[in-house]
């Protein structure tokens, strides 16, 4: 067994409302940046797993963010997996 | 002998002590069913009150939904058996998919304390059988997250089987459809992020809740007689 990181990037599904963003979207221009458009606020989740390979690694990430991580009527997620020690 | 309903305690729950005292005014009797016992007792209805449960880490009700009490009020709810969620407990239902769609961030991005008024929309569901069709409820709101959202396809759904239970008739925080609650195919799972508990006494600001939670005394009192 190998030790991955994953990262697990949730956010909100297109066509899903982000006040959060939009909030940080208006204030941006008050800074003087007035070229920023599409600003949206995710969450990233990261934890390590053992696994045989990466690719079950990932499939088993996968599966947690369709069980808990992520609420797939709201919201839309990436899984980023990492070895952090070289299989021997 | 009185009508039981069970009203379940997870950590950070807080509005469960109102609901009991609401329920109690109206003849039936309370009973705590704490979220890590596995069983409800046998109870004639469930309401899933209003809180923070398990401090709404992660998502909104998605981590109670894992609580050992949701397989008891899951069972209880596909047999039949009468259950509300209210507020958080709203939030609680559509994570456990007794409920469609989910709720999100109040448009505007606000906190709402308040006292809105919604419309019965159909009374044929657990919680508004004592309530006139289009009859116009003052009922406190106290939610983050209230703003329900879900697929176009599950929303024609809703509406075809008249399945909004109250909607909001000035909408405070971008609900779809001005949705305030909405039941199951089944109509004895009702989830709504008004607090009925709340207005259930002239003292209270208003009492407008009290017919909706008649209403469920009475589909508890119908299932105790069965």
């Amino acid at each position: 067994m190998v030790a991955y990181a994953a990262r697990v990037e949730v956010s909100h599904r297109p066509g899903i409302a982000d006040p959060a963003g939009a909030t940080v979207e208006r204030a941006l221009p008050a800074l003087g940046y007035t070229n920023v458009t599409q600003v949206h606020i995710a969450k990233v989740i990261r934890l390590v797993v053992d696994a045989g390979d990466a690719d079950a690694a990932h499939a088993q990430v996968d599966e947690m963010c369709q069980r808990l991580l992520a609420n797939p009527v709201i919201e839309s997620y990436e899984v980023f997996i990492t070895a952090l020690e070289s299989a021997s | 002998m009185s009508t039981r309903i069970g009203v379940v305690q997870f950590p950070g729950t807080n509005c469960e002590l109102d609901v009991m005292w609401a329920l109690g005014e109206l003849g039936a009797q309370g009973e705590l069913c704490w979220h890590g016992d596995a069983a409800i007792n046998g109870v004639d209805a469930v309401v899933l009150p209003g809180g923070f449960a398990h401090g709404d880490y992660l998502r909104t009700g998605a981590l109670a939904r894992f609580s050992p009490v949701m397989n008891a009020v899951t069972d209880f709810a596909a047999a039949g058996g009468p259950v509300v969620g209210i507020c958080n407990g709203f939030q609680v239902l559509t994570e456990a998919e007794l409920l469609p769609g989910a709720l999100q961030k109040n448009v505007g991005l606000k906190f709402l304390c308040q006292t809105v008024e919604i419309r019965v929309e159909t009374t044929s569901t657990v919680l508004t059988t004592e309530c006139g069709l289009g009859q116009r409820l003052r009922v406190p709101i106290n939610h983050f997250e209230g703003n329900y959202v879900c697929d176009p396809l599950t929303l024609d759904r809703l509406r075809d089987e008249e399945r909004v239970v109250v909607r909001y008739t000035d909408n405070p925080n971008g609900s779809l459809d001005d949705i305030a609650g909405i039941c199951n195919a089944g109509r004895n799972v009702v989830g709504l992020m008004p607090h009925p508990e709340r207005a259930s006494d002239p003292m209270l600001g208003s009492a407008d809740g009290v017919g909706l939670l008649r209403s469920l005394v009475a589909a508890a009192g119908a299932r105790l007689a069965a």
